[in-house]
């Protein structure tokens, strides 16, 4: 008895000098401190948190705590995220790409309802209304992105084409399938560079813009645009036709290895988003030049980084001063400029970005904003991963209808 | 009532720590992820309706693309080829050790180390040497065949649509081979003198001798290597994942839980898991079962 009694003093000592430490961490980070979870640790991305946290210690009077996971694109961050979602130690705040991909979130009620901020900041004003729409979920809007990147751009190796005899750019789909003969016809052994699924995705996005228009194309990921309609078929059959330009051992390419095709002179296209261009000058590339995914016309398919503020926050007013940096124009342009991409906001100076982004910047204020599904902008986490499930058997077994059955059951996915 | 307590007490208490770790851990969790299976856990968000059988029967009839058929149908292949791979070459090697090679203990390191590396290190390295870029653009061993002027040797690897898992499996033999190798040549040393000599007596031939005599002592060897190899293929992940990444050409029960699980739909991942163990217990039972027979009856 006596020894049990002895047991239970030292259980009861323990705990209390664990408590005041554990209580003392909690007080002082409500007061001061918002822990911010990001997956940028290194590069332009790490150089552009660290902007964006300069114009926040600036604009107010917390603490920034850098809680970045690293690695995987984000797939560990998310891992990290989801574990701590559930035991209910939500950080102050935490980077999702803006749009559906935050329709899990919002579903579980992990994160809060952002209207009343958006009024009181004036951010309802400040983005493009194609924008605004892409981003409300039942009028309602989650989270507040602090960049865009554009993802229907054709890269072009200028000496390439140059040497194939293509002067003019092409600007519909039936210009491009010439300029890849003449490529093929010229000796380029891979016309158009490709990755692996996701940017598959965003090849077979593209090519479905061209075909339906910016209206149909965002109605298929919400639901209002039928899948196996003959508009889809042909959009389809065009991305398939445009897959046969490809480098064929595109499956075992990341990006930056399909990149290397253009830079190294063995295809004279390339799809990615405009993330691509820094890749390329880091690698002393320069001979490149962009265009719209030819019969995109003016639609601009975005994706973006975006910050929310999690239900049950320790510090929830530091979390929205934190939000209103993150959308104020000091903000984006701190981050932007390093980062590479564009503010989200329209009443920015251009003349303050190098040439890329300043005309990026004037096609995101004139042009139709879409939302890219292989980035989350218009797809849950379970649509993009069987998305690209269904672009990967395509690749290997060119399979149409199967590919047409298989995206309308992915596109389908999360809509419950 | 008090001795039997003394009889068994102290053993009892000595191993109810592992009882109750291996308890909550392994057979709690187990349960608990039957329990999630069962369940329409689709999104990170709560949800404990119970839907039965549902997600096991979606798997096999209504996924997309017949994808979980798919991954099985991958793993089945790479099974087959890593089995009889692993067997006949670690056999193989076994019989030239034992016929008394010179520097054997040198032989046995160099085919047993590929086995201390990880799958993830020897993944990466055979990622680069199974490039799958043919002619002008080859590498790995495709610029080697093609620098040989082999090149009706040079082939796609682990992206043929059809028969991929098989190179997939070929980083998995070199690296397992060894490890079979040292169970045979463990069994070989295990079988006394006294019976080939009387082999030898009786004027058996060496065919006679090693077909008749040494491999039948061997089976119990070959069913140990059989089941380790066998479980270790069920469960591939990181070579894959290493090789080729998650995708769907490679996609086995393994990799697929782990995409299902980065999109939050646990019932779906924990249906391929149960399936998954279910698969590794068919092969682990009856092994276990034998063993015991085997132990009661010495």
């Amino acid at each position: 008895m006596g020894r049990m009694r002895r047991a239970a003093v030292a259980a009861v000592g323990a705990l209390a000098l664990l408590s005041p430490a554990a209580c003392g961490g909690a007080d002082s980070g409500a007061d001061q401190e918002v822990e911010v979870f990001t997956w940028w640790a290194d590069g332009g991305e790490k150089a552009g948190l660290d902007g964006l946290v300069a114009a926040f210690d600036e604009q107010c009077d917390y603490s920034f705590v850098n809680g970045a996971v690293a690695g995987g694109a984000g797939s560990n961050a998310k891992q990290v995220l989801a574990s701590r979602l559930q035991q209910g130690d939500a950080p102050d705040t935490f980077q999702a790409h803006a749009g559906t991909e935050l329709s899990d979130y919002i579903a579980a009620g992990q994160i809060e309802d952002l209207s009343a901020l958006y009024e009181e900041w004036g951010l309802t004003e400040a983005l493009p209304p194609g924008l605004m729409d892409n981003l409300s979920v039942d009028g309602k809007v989650y989270s507040v992105p602090v960049n865009i990147h554009r993802s229907n751009v054709l890269w072009t190796n200028k000496s390439v084409l140059a040497d194939a005899g293509i002067t003019a750019e092409p600007t519909t789909l039936a210009e491009l399938f010439t300029a890849l003969d003449t490529l093929k016809a010229a000796g380029v052994s891979a016309p158009l560079a490709i990755g692996k699924d996701w940017s598959q995705l965003m090849l077979l996005e593209a090519a479905l813009i061209s075909d339906l228009g910016p209206e149909s194309f965002t109605g298929l990921w919400t639901g209002a645009t039928d899948w196996n309609s003959p508009e889809v078929t042909q959009g389809l059959e065009n991305y398939s036709r445009l897959l046969s330009y490809t480098n064929t051992d595109r499956d075992t390419y990341d990006w930056t290895d399909a990149g290397k095709l253009l830079m190294d002179g063995k295809a004279g296209f390339f799809l990615m988003g405009d993330w691509a261009p820094s890749d390329f000058e880091t690698k002393g590339f320069t001979d490149f030049g962009h265009l719209a995914f030819p019969g995109n016309g003016g639609t601009f398919q975005w994706l973006a980084d975006s910050f929310v503020l999690p239900q049950g926050a320790n510090n929830p007013e530091g979390t929205k001063c934190w939000l209103k940096t993150v959308g104020s124009a000091e903000g984006q342009q701190a981050f932007n400029i390093k980062k590479g991409s564009i503010p989200a906001r329209t009443d920015v100076n251009e003349a303050d970005y190098p040439a890329y982004q300043q005309s990026a910047i004037q096609d995101w204020k004139t042009g139709t904003q879409v939302p890219s599904c292989a980035h989350g902008a218009a797809c849950s986490q379970g649509a993009i991963e069987a998305a690209n499930s269904a672009i990967g058997k395509f690749s290997s077994d060119q399979d149409l209808a199967g590919l047409q059955q298989a995206m309308s059951a992915a596109a389908a996915l999360g809509k419950n | 009532m008090l001795t039997r307590v003394r009889r068994w007490g102290p053993g009892l208490l000595l191993i109810s720590p592992s009882l109750l770790l291996l308890g909550v851990f392994v057979y709690g969790l187990i349960g608990w992820t039957i329990k999630v299976s069962m369940s329409d856990r689709h999104t990170a968000a709560e949800s404990d309706g119970f839907v039965g059988l549902s997600n096991y029967v979606d798997l096999f009839t209504n996924d997309i693309n017949g994808r979980f058929l798919h991954s099985l149908r991958n793993l089945l292949i790479f099974t087959v080829v890593f089995l009889l791979g692993t067997m006949l070459l670690g056999l193989l090697w076994a019989f030239l050790l034992e016929r008394g090679v010179r520097a054997e203990g040198l032989f046995r390191t160099v085919y047993l180390f590929p086995m201390a590396v990880s799958f993830v290190a020897s993944g990466v390295v055979w990622r680069w040497l199974m490039n799958s870029g043919q002619g002008d653009d080859a590498g790995g061993l495709n610029a080697i065949f093609g620098q040989l002027n082999l090149d009706f040797l040079q082939n796609p690897w682990w992206t043929d649509p059809e028969w991929g898992m098989v190179a997939m499996a070929v980083p998995a033999v070199w690296q397992l081979s060894g490890y079979v190798m040292a169970l045979f040549l463990a069994g070989f040393r295990g079988i006394p003198a006294e019976l080939r000599e009387a082999a030898a007596v009786d004027g058996a031939s060496t065919f006679q001798l090693y077909r008749r005599v040494l491999f039948p002592q061997l089976t119990p060897v070959a069913l140990s290597a059989l089941i380790i190899v066998g479980h270790m293929s069920m469960k591939m992940f990181d070579l894959i994942m290493s090789v080729s990444g998650a995708q769907w050409l490679t996609e086995v029960p393994a990799v697929y839980v782990w995409q299902t699980l980065l999109t939050s739909d646990y019932a779906k991942a924990s249906a391929i898991s149960v399936i998954l163990l279910l698969l590794v217990a068919l092969v682990i039972v009856p092994y276990l079962v034998q063993t015991m027979r085997t132990e009661r009856r010495s």
